[in-house]
C-alpha cells in the first residue's frame, strides 16, 4: 500500500496539524495529514487570530511560561507569514494594528491599572491612554471608555486565510491532505510502547515511522492510548460572531479588548466579535444568552456596531489543559509525538509549535529544550493518576 | 500551624456534610485548572460551588481533566449553584438537573434580581426555596443581609441562609457589620458569609460577627497569586472562628493598663 511509505502521519488538519506537517515536508519527510471533516473545521476557522501574548498575559510562573512562548512565537509570525504567502500565492491576512485594551467604567479602570503594573513588571512595552487619547485613536469608542492601555505589539491574522494558504503550501510541499478521514485509534506494537500508525473510523490501517496528534479538542477522544500515556486535554467552548459592515472598512482599526471579550477588525469591513469561554463538553451550539453578552458589551464599547450585519455565529472548543500550556513533543509512546493543547493561542503558537515538531521529527538537537521541557506530555503524568484512583 | 494546645471545635454539619473546614470556595475565574485545584488543596475546603449553567451537559463527564474530574481528584464534595438564574421558575429547573448531574439533594439556592449588583430578587427566591425543600432538596439560600428575610427562608424550610456582605465579585467586604449580626441573632441554623470577601481580613470579621462559614470565589481566583490566598482565607477563618469562641474584650474609650497595680514592687 502506496500510504505506508509515510514517514509522518498528522491527526487534525487545523492551523496546528496544518503547520507542523509542511514544516515536516520542507524538511524532506513524507507527511500524510488526516482531517476528519474539513480542514480547518474544528477551532481553527471558528479562531480571530489574535496575536495577542502581551495581552493575554496572566500572573504566576505559569503566566510567564506561557508570555515566553507567546513572544517567541509572535516574534515568529512576520516570516513564518511571508513563507506562507510565497509558498501558496495567498494573502494570510497579517495586520500589525496593535491592540487597545479598554476600561468602560472606573472598576474596569481600577483592574486595568493593576493588568498595566503587571506588564510594566515583565517589562513589556504598555503605554496608559486617557479616554480622549484612546477617541483619538478610534474615534467609534463610547465616551464611557475611561482610559485604555496600548499594546502596540499584539496584532492578528486571519485563521481562514492562514489555512486556505497552508493547504497550498502542503500541497505544493508534497504533503497529503485527506479530507473526511476520521482517525478511530492510534495502532500500537505488540508491547504497547510503540505507535505503528493510525487506524482510520472505516478501518482503513495507516502505517507511519512517526505520528502527531494534532487534533485539538478531540485529541482525547482517539482511542488506543493506555492511561499512562494520555494527557488532560478537554474541549474549552467558545462562541464568536462575525459581523460585516456594509459600508466598508473604516469603523475600527485596532484590535480591541476588555475584561470579557474583543473585536478584531479584518481588511474588509468584517469583524469577529468574541468570546465566550465555557466548561461545557462537546457542546456546539450558539446559545442566545452567549451572543446577547457579546454583542451587549461590544455595542457598549462601539455604538457603531448596530449597524453592523450579523454574518455568522459560530462555536469553537478550544483544547485547553490543566496549566493552559500547550502539550508539545514525545510522551509515554515512542513515535507518538504530540501538538495540541493550545487553548486560546493555536494561531499564535502554531509558528513555533511547527518549529519545535520538526525539530523533534527529525530527531533535532532542540536549541530551545527548555521550552519542550515546559511543554512536555509527561508533566501531567500524576494527575493521570490520580483521576484514575477517583474514577 | 500546630499549637501546643489543642482547641477543640465541632465540625459544622451542612446538609449532611460534616465539614472540618469552614472555607468553602467558588470554582469560577481561576487563571487554570491547575491553579484552581491547587488553591482548593491550599485552602484545606471540603466543599466547593459550581454553577450548574457554567458545565451544563458536561456535568457528569469522566474525561480527565475536565472541571468534575478536577473536584473529584481534588477530593473535594460539590455544591451546585443555580447561579445564572434571574426567576424563582429558572431556578427551580435548574436546580433539578443538577441534583440529577451531581446525585445530590443538596442546592446553593440563587436567583439574581438585578445584572449590575448581582444582588438577590427576594420575593422570587422565596418562592423557589419553599418549592425546594417541598421537592425534597436541602436549599441553602444565597440572601442579602435582611434579618427578616434570612428568619422568613429559614421557615420555608431552608437548612442555612447565606446572606452577602456586598455584591458578588466586589471585594467590598462587610458593607453592613450590624446587619450580618442581627441576621445571627434571627436565625439558628448556618450562617455562612456568601459574597463579598476581598481580603483575609474580610473573613476573620465574618467568622468573629457569628458566621459559621464563609464563601470565598473572586477574592482567591482572581488574586495575583490564588493559592497563596487560598492559604490566608483559611487561616483569616480559623481565627475568627478561634476569637469569637474566645470572647473579645469590650471596647472602652479610656485606657486601661494590661499590668495591674496591685503587687507592685516597692522601690524605697
Amino acid at each position: 500500500m502506496a500510504r505506508s511509505d509515510m514517514d509522518v502521519l498528522v491527526a487534525g488538519g487545523g492551523v496546528v496539524g496544518l503547520s507542523v506537517a509542511w514544516a515536516a515536508a520542507q524538511r524532506g519527510l513524507r507527511v500524510s495529514v488526516l482531517e476528519r471533516e474539513r480542514v480547518g473545521a474544528g477551532a481553527s476557522s471558528v479562531a480571530a487570530g489574535m496575536l495577542a501574548p502581551v495581552s493575554e498575559v496572566e500572573y504566576g510562573e505559569a503566566g510567564r511560561r506561557q508570555l515566553d512562548l507567546g513572544l517567541r512565537s509572535a516574534a515568529m509570525w512576520p516570516d513564518f507569514a511571508a513563507a506562507l504567502e510565497d509558498a501558496s500565492g495567498l494573502d494570510v491576512g497579517l495586520r500589525r494594528s496593535g491592540t487597545l485594551l479598554l476600561a468602560r467604567d472606573d472598576d474596569d479602570a481600577r483592574e486595568l491599572g493593576r493588568q498595566l503594573e503587571l506588564r510594566s513588571s515583565l517589562g513589556l512595552a504598555v503605554t496608559r491612554l486617557r479616554g480622549s487619547q484612546a477617541r483619538e485613536r478610534e474615534p467609534a469608542l463610547a465616551s464611557c471608555v475611561r482610559i485604555a492601555l496600548d499594546v502596540p505589539d499584539d496584532h492578528s491574522v486571519d485563521p481562514r486565510r492562514v489555512l486556505a494558504a497552508l493547504v497550498r503550501a502542503c500541497a505544493a510541499a508534497g504533503v497529503e491532505v485527506r479530507e473526511g478521514a476520521e482517525v478511530a485509534s492510534v495502532a500500537l506494537d505488540a508491547s504497547g510502547e510503540r505507535a505503528l500508525g493510525l487506524v482510520l473510523a472505516g478501518g482503513e490501517q495507516l502505517r507511519a515511522s512517526q505520528v502527531v496528534l494534532a487534533a485539538g479538542a478531540w485529541t482525547p477522544a482517539l482511542a488506543g492510548l493506555p492511561a499512562h500515556a494520555q494527557v488532560p486535554v478537554r474541549p474549552v467552548k467558545g462562541q464568536i460572531v462575525r459581523l460585516r459592515d456594509p459600508a466598508g472598512p473604516g469603523l475600527v482599526h485596532t484590535v480591541l479588548r476588555h475584561a470579557r471579550g474583543y473585536l478584531v477588525p479584518r481588511e474588509d469591513g468584517r469583524y469577529v466579535l468574541g468570546g465566550t469561554v465555557e466548561e461545557r463538553g462537546y457542546d456546539l451550539a450558539p446559545t442566545a444568552g452567549g451572543v446577547h453578552e457579546l454583542l451587549r458589551d461590544a455595542y457598549e464599547l462601539v455604538p457603531g456596531i448596530a449597524e453592523l450585519e450579523i454574518e455568522e455565529l459560530s462555536v469553537g472548543l478550544r483544547p485547553g489543559t490543566p496549566d493552559n500550556a500547550p502539550v508539545l513533543g514525545a510522551g509515554a509512546i515512542g513515535g507518538l509525538v504530540w501538538a495540541t493543547g493550545h487553548h486560546r493561542n493555536g494561531v499564535l503558537l502554531a509558528p513555533l509549535t511547527a518549529e519545535l515538531t520538526a525539530g523533534v521529527l527529525c530527531d533535532d538537537e532542540t536549541p530551545q529544550p527548555e521550552l519542550l521541557q515546559a511543554c512536555s506530555p509527561a508533566r501531567f503524568a500524576a494527575a493521570l493518576t490520580a483521576v484514575e484512583l477517583v474514577s | 500551624m500546630e499549637s501546643a494546645i489543642a482547641v477543640e471545635d465541632a465540625p459544622l454539619a451542612l446538609g449532611g456534610l460534616q465539614l472540618r473546614s469552614r472555607l468553602l470556595l467558588g470554582t469560577g475565574g481561576f487563571p487554570s485548572m491547575e491553579v484552581m485545584a491547587d488553591a482548593i488543596a491550599a485552602s484545606g475546603t471540603e466543599l466547593v460551588t459550581v454553577a450548574l449553567r457554567r458545565v451544563g451537559s458536561d456535568a457528569r463527564s469522566a474525561r480527565a481533566g475536565s472541571l468534575v474530574q478536577t473536584l473529584a481528584a481534588a477530593g473535594v464534595a460539590v455544591l451546585p449553584n443555580t447561579a445564572g438564574c434571574y426567576t424563582a421558575r429558572d431556578a427551580v429547573l435548574t436546580a433539578q438537573l443538577a441534583r440529577e448531574a451531581f446525585e445530590t439533594d443538596l442546592v446553593k439556592l440563587e436567583v439574581i434580581g438585578d445584572d449590575d449588583t448581582l444582588l438577590p430578587d427576594a420575593p422570587e427566591l422565596l418562592r423557589a426555596a419553599e418549592q425546594l425543600v417541598d421537592d425534597g432538596f436541602t436549599v441553602l439560600p444565597y440572601t442579602t443581609d435582611d434579618p427578616v428575610l434570612a428568619r422568613r427562608l429559614v421557615e420555608v424550610g431552608c437548612a442555612a441562609v447565606m446572606p452577602a456582605g456586598s455584591p458578588i465579585g466586589s471585594g467590598m467586604g462587610i458593607r453592613n457589620p450590624y446587619n450580618l449580626a442581627l441576621v445571627r441573632e434571627a436565625v439558628t441554623v448556618p450562617l455562612v458569609l456568601d459574597a463579598g470577601v476581598g481580603t483575609a481580613s474580610d473573613a476573620a470579621l465574618a467568622m468573629e460577627l457569628g458566621c459559621d462559614a464563609v464563601m470565598a470565589a473572586s477574592a482567591i481566583a482572581r488574586a495575583a497569586d490564588p493559592v497563596r490566598m487560598a492559604r490566608a482565607m483559611s487561616a483569616a477563618v480559623e481565627a475568627g472562628r478561634l476569637a469569637r469562641a474566645a470572647g473579645r474584650i469590650p471596647r472602652r474609650l479610656y485606657a486601661r493598663a494590661s499590668t495591674p497595680n496591685e503587687g507592685l514592687p516597692e522601690l524605697t
